[in-house]
């Protein structure tokens, strides 16, 4: 019986580790998570929302430029990267025979691996190196090709659990392949479409990284889409690395908002996918 | 069937015909745009790619004439001199990795192990989308995190007691001044372990029921069932997780260029600061004004392309044979 009740035993403490180590994941999370929020929420004020960085060296002042100009960014990562992967996603799931689809899959997934710092690399010699000049194009390309692997799986794999009846159904009834797939499965996908959408943006809205030499920064409201342009994550890594206090608060808000807006991306994106799946 | 169709309403109304003939015409031309639109964007992934890779290679010409392979042998980068070797950024990047890998790997796999196998279904994905949201967090904030949370309780804390403990080891050895390579690394092992937990445990949840029933069955534990029988089941998909893990931590630029100490040196001593190729380039690319500079930077940015590209490579390769090997045995 010694032998059972060591084994026993084994079983316990493993289990025990199992739960210790579980605990300790979910712990950093909860701790970074409330330590950031709490931080983060102390510092936020209006100003914050609402004026301009004030100039180097002296306190107060907001990211009002920032906010606004990771919005144009956004919007113009979104406007180069859906359309490429929502076709891209249909022509996976729809049309295409083994080998070609394949190769695809494979690269699309080589792609999204790449450490997004060489995505900025990129995008630097092709925009920046041309036009002299760093930006807003050249950060909404770069974010851009960072949304087209995801767009691209996740359309694929949503339309993919659309029944084949439905694709039948709406043959039979005399659509063409492109009215098929337009008003009949893409419809019937369209939730996990924009919740694949949805996590996409949330990935690329905190992307430091690739922005840095493409839209730069910039202290001041941009007037174009061709001058450097702020964005809160470049803003953030400044004021984080900057000698000064009040820059440091600064950057504590602007964490907090940006983790909030990454956080509603992804849990209205959980509830979208999640309403489906109930029904 | 689409001839019936407009032959019975072209009875019934005698101007039809023509224009529903139309429509359908255009209905069908359309067929092979929308399919051409379609194989245009997913071949544009592969052009994208193919420009990239084609636009690092070319941007490095001149460091490539002037250091050939010997640039990834160089331990002396030294942008007033023109003298580029990527050396202590390889060590620096590779390092770190190894680091949060250890400390990822373990901890991870054993939180898949008790979300799989022991909290019910339906708290388990609640704890496994908590764990998403980790993943979910930007990098930059991670890196805040850690320049203001993790470097102040490290130089505190934990440095004092590792090195009364194994400070003798030339790797805990001299002076800790907060940011580290070591800073670095557990940096990025915060960073990976939601990956090794989400994946692990999906692969775990994968494992059939009656594996689990037929080694209770035979009289084992429910700890040597996991050990013995889903673990080893679930293996190819535990190792891609890691490597996912470890080309995620080989790439991630902003959270280590913040903790890291920027500097590049070889040193035996995890805890002096070092450099990493990521944090290299997001430091110097906007500063480098010399021609060569930029080109060195381009040429590390092409290193760390092509290891990421290998070990994802890997990962995928992995993930594949791990499917097919489930559709075998299911």
């Amino acid at each position: 019986m010694g032998r059972l009740r060591r084994r026993k035993i084994t079983n316990a403490v493993m289990f025990a580790l199992t739960m210790l180590s579980t605990v300790a994941v979910i712990g950093v999370l909860f701790y970074i998570l409330g330590y950031l929020f709490w931080n983060g929420g102390r510092y936020l004020n209006w100003q914050f929302f609402t004026n301009l960085p004030a100039p180097v060296g002296e306190a107060g002042g907001g990211m009002a430029n920032a906010i606004l100009g990771s919005g144009k960014l956004l919007l113009l990562a979104m406007c180069f990267g859906v359309p490429i992967g929502l076709l891209g996603g249909i022509y996976l799931a729809e049309f295409g025979g083994r080998v070609f689809p394949f190769v695809i899959r494979y690269v699309t997934d080589l792609l999204n691996g790449v450490p997004s710092i060489i995505i900025g690399l990129f995008a630097y010699t092709v925009v920046v190196l041309r036009d002299r000049h760093f930006s807003a194009w050249a950060g909404g390309f770069a974010l851009g090709i960072m949304m087209i692997p995801i767009a691209l799986r996740s359309t694929e794999e949503f339309l993919r659990q659309v029944p084949r009846n439905l694709r039948e159904a709406s043959l039979a009834l005399g659509a063409t392949r492109a009215q098929m797939v337009l008003t009949a499965v893409v419809p019937a996908a369209v939730r996990g479409i924009v919740a694949g959408i949805m996590l996409d943006l949330a990935r690329v809205a905190g992307e430091t990284a690739p922005l840095l030499f493409t839209a730069f920064n910039n202290r001041f409201w941009s007037s174009g889409l061709d001058k450097p342009t702020a964005s809160l994550p470049v803003m953030i890594f400044t004021y984080a690395i900057g000698p000064y206090e009040d820059w440091h608060r600064q950057a504590w808000a602007a964490g907090f908002v940006l983790l909030a807006m990454v956080f509603l991306f992804n849990v209205s994106a959980r509830l979208l996918t999640f309403r489906q799946h109930a029904r | 069937m689409n001839e019936l169709l407009t032959e019975s309403r072209a009875a019934s109304e005698p101007s039809a015909p023509k224009r529903i003939r139309l429509a359908h015409r255009l209905a069908r031309a359309g067929d092979p745009l929308f399919y051409g639109l379609t194989l245009a964007s997913a071949a544009s992934i592969l052009v994208i790619t193919g420009w990239l890779v084609y636009q690092l290679y070319v941007n490095c010409e001149e460091t490539r004439r002037q250091f050939g392979w010997s640039f990834l042998v160089g331990r002396n980068w030294d942008p007033v001199a023109g003298d580029f070797g990527a050396l202590p950024f390889i060590y620096g990047t590779i390092v770190t990795s190894i680091i949060a890998l250890l400390i990822a790997t373990p901890l991870g796999i054993s939180a898949a192990i008790f979300l799989a196998e022991l909290v019910p279904p339906r708290l388990s994905s609640v704890l496994a989308f908590l764990v998403d949201l980790l993943a979910a967090v930007p990098s930059v904030i991670y890196g805040l995190l850690g320049i203001f949370l993790l470097v102040p309780f490290l130089s505190s804390t934990v440095v004092p007691v590792l090195q009364k403990a194994v400070g003798f080891l030339p790797i805990f050895s001299g002076p800790f001044y907060g940011v580290s390579l070591f800073s670095a690394g557990i940096v990025l092992a915060v960073m990976v372990i939601p990956f090794i937990v989400s994946i692990s445990r999906e692969v775990l949840l994968a494992v059939p029921q009656a594996q689990r029933e037929a080694s209770f069955a035979l009289g084992s534990t429910h700890w040597e069932t996991v050990w013995k029988v889903v673990l080893p089941h679930a293996r190819r998909g535990i190792y891609a997780s890691v490597f996912l893990a470890l080309a995620r931590a080989l790439g991630e630029t902003m959270a280590v260029t913040m903790v890291i100490g920027n500097a590049p040196e070889i040193s035996k001593s995890l805890l002096a600061p070092g450099y990493s190729i990521a944090a290299a380039v997001a430091n110097e690319f906007t500063e480098a004004t010399e021609n060569l500079h930029l080109s060195a930077l381009v040429e590390l940015g092409l290193v760390l392309f092509a290891i990421t590209i290998v070990i994802n490579g890997l990962a995928r390769l992995l993930i594949l044979a791990t499917a097919r090997g489930q559709g075998h045995h299911g």
